[in-house]
């Protein structure tokens, strides 16, 4: 046993659990191969102790010869060598021998194991048919077996099975095989279980010790490493990991005890200097070496740890779990440069990195060795880790051993190096042939600096180009950084330039400021030492205005710039040109006046607002916005510049712009708020007429807000493109010279050119120090300002809301000069008309004023009248200034309307045209008044239409009373103005002797108010016949209430009467039915009409009436007709009737008709009409035309259709009375014969006595109905 | 406890990112960034496999030799990202979520509040102290 101890045993995937043979060897020997094979044919459920799941495994066995010295001695916890089943095989099968050798064998046996305390065993007998037939006398099989049983198993008789014909090819020998293995594989799981279990209870009564001063973690590690070798032995790789696990964790945990205070004692072995640092061996399943370091408790911190990887890789391998290894490794190194630090073990300078860096490499070899390529490239998440890891510690080891530098190592770095590469020790014989191995790699790096780069290089780009495959750009341009760095640090900035731009590009996309800060500062420095003056000083300016930098720093950067703006331009002096973002931002621009649209020549100012973001106050040679200068288009001046507002966007103040603030570091332009909307009016208008086409609202900023938000494209957003800056030629431009720009906000003050109309549109920004210009590209939002020319305007506007006709008004005459300078002797030249004398008072001045309505001067103006023309001589005025005075004129009232029409055209120009305008309520003719102005500006006349209304509406009606006559004038105030009326006269137009108009007014001077009527009346006196027509004026003269007597003006009326002799007298009387003293309802009572004629007609009216002469008798035919029109009453028989009148005075006609009262009361009388019936020859009739009537005809048109003609001349019954029987009736009748025709008494020809006449009606004397009225 | 925390935005840049002042604070600002790369694949991974698990703590992003970070993404996509020293050896994972948890909800005050525009850094002095109780108290 001590040999097998003492002898080295390299446990590989062939070791098998151990099963002892004992008795006929010759018997095993012959049955070993079929055994071998055919026991882990079939797996076995392995049911285990403390609530494990069961598991299925194919058990296969180690079969050696049984020896006592394999039996374990008391204390012994090796379970590799332990031998878990014994078995004694015999083909004995006579009971002679049996007795005689096998039994004396076996007791032996069986007492050896009792004395080892080992109850696994078992006895096997084989049993074979040819062995029988050579033997005569031998017993049956059973008895052998039976008596082995009895003699061994007294009491588990399945520790003794027969196997029958192993050899042959029978299906009883293939039987007895099958009950045979099963039993073996159930032993062998029985004697695991229970052996495994007890080694278990011994393990965990060692490690409850663990509190005990002797305990050592190294004897303990080596107990549970047994048993995880027993699980790997049966292939349970799991649950070999998890002894290792626990083995880990339980160190770990000391680990941290010891750090927290609670140490050990055994620990302090591990806490030994670190002296050798070769790193991970992971090719070797089990690192025989290591392991022994740890039995003789003499391993070091590194040693345990890579042992314990080591078996745990192996583990994690044949469980097929890779990239576990991949991660535990990278936990492992970590945790290990951890625990030596808090153990506070020394360790040589730059030995843990070699030992990482061997490490790293070494996981990645061994993950190489297990991995297809594809498996590798898609799985390089997880050894990227590795990879990075390993270039970090090359290059720290670069950097301590003095490789990375431009002069090569010194001797104190040789010296290290050579330290270092002592604790590396020989390289391992597994690994001493190949080309490469992580040894060999770092010695080589370690070796010269062009080995060092080469191996760094290849490292550094391993790693990005993972990164970069598997997407984890940031940690590419990380290593990319680090990457630079050495390329600085060997003093070949070019190489650095591209990587740290690469950098700067993701940062500032992604808006991490200190990152930019940081990167751009070693750009500076590379770009410095590239001599890329340009860029240098774009990067400086930048810097120079980072907040995140120093003060000092930043004046460093500013002075840099200022340095080199400074030196006097040599042979390659050119201007360099830089981006102005980070040397100043635009903030914010104000226009003066606000309005940014001033006419040509006229004061324009700008005032600029720049925030410096240097960090000393610079003085700028010049400041330069070029202009953008656009023709103005003709026609579309003035209006088109006001809507066209700069600044609207931005909804800050009138005229002022306000820029977005752009961080200059070009920080979190991703997380800014989209812009925000500018929206703009627009409006389309048709060339030719103005007329609006359409309107809308138009987004200016489109291409910002619907801009694609690509998060691939955005961390290649270019910086600053410097290239891209360049000064446009400008012709135009605004220039300041001499400016200091503080730190801070600065206001600057331009003047802008307004030489030409146009808009002129602000471009670039340019600010000069020295050979350095610093250039805003474009300034955003669009900064326009428009300068017009205006020609000059001649405008004519009432004061007042209307200007009345008929008395002095107030206009306003303003003449917007525009670009015309009014000269001395410049003058208005008005031509005079009768209906608008211009009129002039001495005291007229004229206002001047500015374009922007500050008054100017006041000057008096002389106006000069001729026949002709009025003129009116102008102050001096300067362009675009505004030229206001006010002038009164008249507009005369045209007498009578009707005549006037078309009639008065004085000078040709001037006509008169009245229309009706709905003002309010009431309306008010208007006239209007063109004025013809000759101006001094222009060859051509400006006309100027002015709207007079007339205040007056004048109507006239003539009264009779029996004979007498009256004439009623009735004048409406249409106006809103309150009048004053005097001296109100009616006069005739041709003076008549015998005739004289009386007047009745009593006031001579009567108040008109707004909207309100007054009433005139004369009697008409004459002393022989009136005249058949009257042509009279109406004239009065009228002023505003308030207005002196002086301000009266005149306002005629004329009209006409006709007819102005009453013909006829009417008189209706109404009589009770007899024996009744009044009316009563229901009851006939009597109307009587008598019609008188009153003259003899006058030789005027002969011509209108027709005369029949009849037996020496003068008549006239006269029709009549009663009509009640409010159904009071009901008229019986005929309501209407003709008569025939003699034409003599004083002739009387009396009518005599019924009619029924229909209500009680006093009833007003009904209406009596007469008119002249006139045959039908006579000429064309004019319509009757009571209303009544005129339905009546529609209706009975409609009925007849166009039958006749004639008939819509036919004479109709009307009033409502009537039966529609009798009406048809009568056109019936009528129909075909020579319709005569009606034709109404003018008014004033008949007078109606009984006009107004009520008369007493009682109420029935029975009453069916009851009326009540409600109301 | 813990020795840089930063929220990170939607759009992966800083709305407050604090660091211990002995150390580096540029140090973190480049390994908070480079966290990223990280928490996207974590993110990504996640709306692959298990969209309605809401699961917002992402657990330990990577380590370093000297840290630990840590990920948190919350359902607007906005990161917490917590540093620990590798030394720090006694936080264990539920601590690291309660830190986030505390975080989360201080970070919806700071979202609560009406005055506060989302996507401006943080500047609440609430949000500042708490940060400050989980930092270590550098002295």
């Amino acid at each position: 046993m001590e040999s097998l101890e003492e002898k080295p045993i390299i446990y590989t995937m062939e070791n098998k659990p151990i099963v002892t043979c004992a008795g006929d060897q010759a018997l095993f020997t012959a049955l070993y191969s079929s055994l071998a094979q055919q026991l882990p044919r079939e797996p076995m459920e392995w049911r285990r102790s403390y609530g494990r799941a069961p598991k299925m495994i194919h058990l296969e066995a180690n079969f050696v010869q049984f020896k006592e010295e394999l039996l374990p001695k008391e204390g012994n916890k090796a379970l590799l060598t332990f031998p878990f089943l014994h078995i004694y095989w015999t083909d004995c099968c006579d009971t002679e021998t049996y007795k005689a050798s096998v039994k004396e064998d076996m007791l032996r046996w069986q007492s050896t194991l009792r004395h080892h305390g080992s109850a696994d065993w078992l006895i096997v007998v084989v049993e074979s048919d040819g062995k029988k037939k050579n033997k005569t006398n031998i017993l049956p099989r059973t008895s052998i077996m039976d008596k082995i049983r009895n003699d061994f198993c007294n009491k588990q008789s399945d520790r003794c099975v027969s196997l029958s014909d192993p050899l042959k090819e029978s299906s009883r020998s293939q039987e007895s095989w099958n009950s045979f293995l099963t039993k073996l594989r159930t032993l062998l799981l029985m004697s695991f279980t229970k052996n495994l279990g007890r080694f278990e209870d011994d393990m965990r009564t060692l490690r409850e010790k663990r509190t005990e001063p002797g305990w050592s973690f190294c004897d303990y590690f080596m107990v549970q490493e047994e048993l995880a070798f027993v699980f790997e032995m049966l292939q349970q790789f799991e649950d070999a990991l998890v002894q290792y696990d626990e083995l880990d964790a339980l160190f770990t945990q000391y680990v941290l005890n010891f750090g927290a205070g609670d140490g050990a004692n055994w620990l302090s072995s591990f806490c030994q200097p670190v002296k050798s640092w070769s790193g991970l061996v992971l090719r070797r399943p089990i690192d025989m070496e290591k392991r022994e370091l740890i039995q003789r408790g003499e391993a070091s911190l590194l040693d345990l740890r890579s042992y314990l990887f080591s078996r745990q890789c192996t583990l994690l391998i044949f469980l097929n779990r890779p990239w576990e290894v991949t991660q535990r490794a990278l936990e492992l190194l970590h945790n290990c440069v951890q625990e030596l630090r808090l153990l506070e073990v020394s360790v040589v300078q730059g030995a843990l990195d070699c030992w990482v860096f061997l490490s790293c490499l070494e996981v990645l070899h061994r993950i190489e060795g297990c991995c297809e390529r594809a498996q590798l490239e898609t799985n390089s998440s997880h050894t990227v880790g590795l990879w990075t890891y390993a270039t970090e510690k090359l290059k720290c080891l670069g950097y301590l051993c003095g490789l990375v530098s431009e002069n090569g190592p010194n001797s104190e770095d040789l010296n290290r190096t050579v330290d270092l590469l002592a604790g590396l020790g020989t390289e391992r014989p597994e690994t001493a042939n190949s080309l490469q191995s992580p040894y060999k790699k770092l010695k080589e790096a370690l070796s010269s600096v062009e080995t060092f780069e080469k191996h760094y290089l290849e490292l550094s780009h391993a790693a990005m180009e993972m990164y970069s495959a598997i997407g984890r750009l940031r940690s590419a341009r990380l290593v990319g950084k680090s990457l630079a760095e050495f390329y600085m640090r060997k003093g070949d900035p070019q190489s650095a330039e591209n990587f740290l731009q690469d950098s700067l590009k993701s940062y500032v996309a992604e808006g991490w400021s200190l990152p930019v800060t940081h990167t751009r500062k070693q750009i500076a420095e590379c770009q410095k030492r590239l001599q890329k003056t340009e860029d240098y000083l774009q990067t400086s300016a930048l810097l120079a205005s980072d907040a995140n930098l120093t003060d000092e720093e930043r004046k460093h950067f500013c002075q840099e710039i200022l340095t080199f703006a400074n030196q006097t331009t040599g042979s390659q002096g050119r201007n360099v040109g830089l981006s102005m973002t980070a040397f100043a931002q635009l903030r914010e621009l104000q226009f003066l006046p606000p309005a940014a649209l001033v006419h040509v020549g006229a004061t324009l100012q700008l005032e600029l607002r720049l925030w410096s973001l240097m960090p000393v106050p610079v003085r700028l040679e010049h400041l330069a916005a070029s202009v953008h200068f656009n023709l103005e288009q003709p026609g579309s001046r003035g209006t088109a510049a006001a809507q066209r507002r700069p600044g609207q966007g931005q909804g800050t103040a009138e005229g002022t712009v306000q820029f977005s603030t752009i961080s200059p570091s070009g920080a979190a332009p991703l997380g800014a708020p989209p812009p925000a909307l500018e929206l703009y009016e627009i409006q389309d208008r048709s060339p030719s007429d103005n007329s609006l086409n359409s309107a809308g609202v138009v987004c200016k900023n489109v291409h910002l807000l619907l801009r694609r938000h690509d998060s691939a494209a955005s961390l290649d957003t270019p910086n600053a493109s410097t290239s891209a800056i360049a000064m446009e030629d400008g012709a135009q431009m605004l220039k300041t010279n001499d400016v200091t720009l503080l730190p801070g906000n600065n206001s600057i003050l331009f003047t802008a050119p307004t030489q030409k109309p146009g808009t002129y549109t602000l471009r670039q920004l340019c600010a000069t120090v020295g050979r350095v210009q610093f250039v805003l590209p474009h300034i955003y939002p669009i900064v326009q300002y428009d300068v017009y020319s205006q020609e000059p305007q001649l405008s004519i506007e009432p004061l007042t809301d209307n200007l009345l006709a008929g008395l002095p008004q107030k206009v306003k005459f303003t003449i917007v000069t525009g670009h015309y300078t009014v000269k001395k002797g410049d003058a208005l030249q008005l031509s005079n008309t009768d209906s608008m004398p211009i009129l002039h008072t001495s005291s007229c001045s004229a206002r001047i004023l500015s374009s922007t309505g500050e008054l100017v001067g006041e000057s008096a103006l002389s106006i000069q009248s001729s026949e002709k023309v009025t003129s009116i001589s102008l102050p001096l005025t300067p362009p675009y200034h505004t030229l206001e005075f006010q002038l009164d004129v008249l507009c005369h009232i045209p007498s009578a309307l009707g005549r006037a029409e078309n009639e008065r055209l004085t000078n040709g120009e001037v006509r008169h045209r009245t229309k009706s305008r709905s003002r309010g309520n009431s309306k008010m003719a208007s006239i209007d008044q063109k004025v013809s102005i000759d101006c001094p500006w222009s060859i051509y006349s400006t006309l100027i239409s002015l709207t007079f209304y007339i205040p007056f509406k004048a109507k006239h009606s003539l009264l009779s009373a029996g004979k007498r006559k009256y004439i009623q004038v009735c004048l409406h105030n249409v106006s809103d103005t309150n009048f004053r009326l005097a001296s109100q006269t009616l006069t005739e137009r041709q003076q008549t002797p015998s005739l004289q108009l009386h007047a009745l007014n009593a006031k001579t001077h009567q108040l008109v108010y707004s909207k309100q009527w007054v009433f005139c009346l004369w009697e008409v006196r004459w002393i022989t016949e009136p005249p058949p027509c009257l042509q009279c004026v109406f004239s009065a003269s009228f002023a505003p209430v308030d207005s002196p007597d002086s301000a009266l003006k005149p306002y005629s009326y004329d009209f006409q009467v006709e007819r102005i002799s009453t013909l006829y007298s009417l008189k209706a009387e109404i009589r009770p039915a007899a024996g009744e003293q009044h009316c009563r309802t229901g009851a006939l009572c009597g109307l009587e009409v008598s019609i008188t004629r009153l003259t003899e007609p006058s030789d005027a009216e002969r011509e209108d009436e027709e005369f029949t002469e009849n037996e020496g008798l003068r008549t006239t035919r006269l029709m009549y007709e009663v009509v009640d029109n409010n159904s009071n009453w009901a008229v019986c028989g005929k309501s209407s009737g003709v008569v025939s009148m003699p034409v003599a005075a004083m002739a009387t006609h009396k009518v005599q008709m019924e009619i029924m009262p229909l209500f009680a009361g006093n009833l007003p009388f009904p209406s009596i009409k007469v008119f002249k019936y006139l045959p039908h020859s006579a000429t064309p009739a004019i319509q009757p035309d009571t209303d009544s009537c005129l339905e009546n005809d529609n209706l009975s048109l409609l009925d007849k259709g166009l039958e006749d003609q004639a008939d819509t001349a036919s004479l109709r019954s009307r009033g409502s009375v009537h039966s529609l029987g009798s009406n048809e009736q009568q056109q019936q009748q009528q129909r075909g014969l020579p319709m005569p025709r009606l034709e109404p008494f003018s008014p004033g020809q008949v007078f109606n006595c009984s006009q107004g006449r009520q008369v007493l009606v009682l109420p029935g004397t029975d009453d069916h109905i009851l009326e009540v009225n409600v109301t | 406890m813990a020795v840089c925390i930063a929220v990170i935005a939607k759009e992966n840049y800083p709305l407050y990112i604090r660091s211990v002042p002995s150390q580096s604070e540029l140090k973190f600002h480049y390994t908070v960034h480079t966290s990223l790369d990280v928490v996207e694949e974590k993110i990504s991974a996640v709306g692959k496999a298990m969209a309605d698990q809401r699961e917002l703590y992402l657990g330990l992003l990577y380590p370093t030799e000297d840290y630990k970070v840590y990920g948190y993404v919350t359902n607007s996509k906005v990161k917490f990202v917590i540093v620990v020293d590798s030394s720090n050896t006694s936080l264990r994972d539920n601590e690291i979520r309660s830190m986030f948890r505390k975080l989360h909800n201080s970070f919806t005050d700071v979202m609560c509040n009406p005055f506060y525009n989302p996507g401006d850094p943080i500047q609440s002095k609430a949000f500042d102290s708490m940060v400050s109780g989980m930092m270590v108290q550098a002295c």
